[in-house]
């Protein structure tokens, strides 16, 4: 389960449809709660697609914000839980280039379909598994609170 | 010389996010990170004892790649940061 604020909520799917037709993305802070498979979203830190050779269909979060983010996190007293990205013109599921450069083993990779530049869909998928070789993404339910 | 764990890797350092480390290299310090925490090795290297492509590890702000790699010399004080890529596409 993914629990996240309206506010952020809107503000990811917002910088997709700002993006359009280019792919967004951006690194989740919160909490994470291994006992009941929770992690709750307390910020979304928007970061530049340095994939600029092919925005439309790749992302790439520059190493430089990454190390950023981790640092709030831990300024923050928090974890990275999870990232995000648009799929510009695509239905919200994860592709096989996603799977395939997924790391983050625990963290939350949420995905909204942005049609004709504006959002539709917002899925979350857990990347789930022990190791880079028996990873999996698993559907996860997100809970948007009001 | 600190080593601060990325949330995936944290269950195999013992739960912590950042692990005090002796070393005068990368390399050292990752060696002493990883003769603590034996888990943590197979998700750094592949069976060839080469750190994993999507690894990316930092030396305070810098990126070892532009430095001298894992033959880079660290002093007392210094932070490591181990941070794998985050990427993807449709
Ligand atoms: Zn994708």
């Amino acid at each position: 389960m993914l629990k996240i604020p309206d506010s952020i909520f809107q503000e990811i799917r917002r910088h997709g449809e700002e993006t359009y037709p280019l792919e967004c993305c951006g690194v989740l802070l919160g909490e994470v709660d291994l006992d009941v498979n929770e992690r709750r979203v307390s910020l979304a830190i928007r970061c530049g697609n340095m994939r600029t050779d092919s925005a439309h269909n790749r992302y790439l979060i520059d190493d430089k914000e990454l190390l950023a983010a981790q640092k709030t996190a831990r300024e923050r007293g928090e974890d990275i839980v999870g990232f995000y990205h648009s799929h510009p013109d695509h239905p919200a599921q994860w592709s096989q280039t996603d799977f395939a450069e997924a790391h983050w083993i625990g963290c939350s990779y949420v995905i909204t379909a942005v049609a004709k530049g504006k959002a539709e869909i917002t899925n979350s998928f857990l990347l789930d598994g022990s190791t880079e070789e028996d990873k999996k993404f698993v559907d996860e339910k997100i809970e948007v609170l009001r | 010389m600190k080593i601060h764990i990325p949330t995936p890797l944290r269950q195999y350092a013992g739960k912590n996010s950042t692990v005090e480390v002796k070393g005068g290299t990368v390399a050292e310090a990752l060696a002493n990170l990883t003769a603590q925490y034996g888990d943590l090795r197979r998700h750094l290297y592949t069976d060839d004892g080469k750190l994993r492509a999507f690894v990316n590890v930092y030396l305070n702000d810098e990126d070892i790649r532009y430095l001298q790699k894992e033959n880079t010399p660290t002093k007392e004080g210094d932070s490591l940061s181990i941070v794998p890529s985050i990427a993807g596409g449709l």
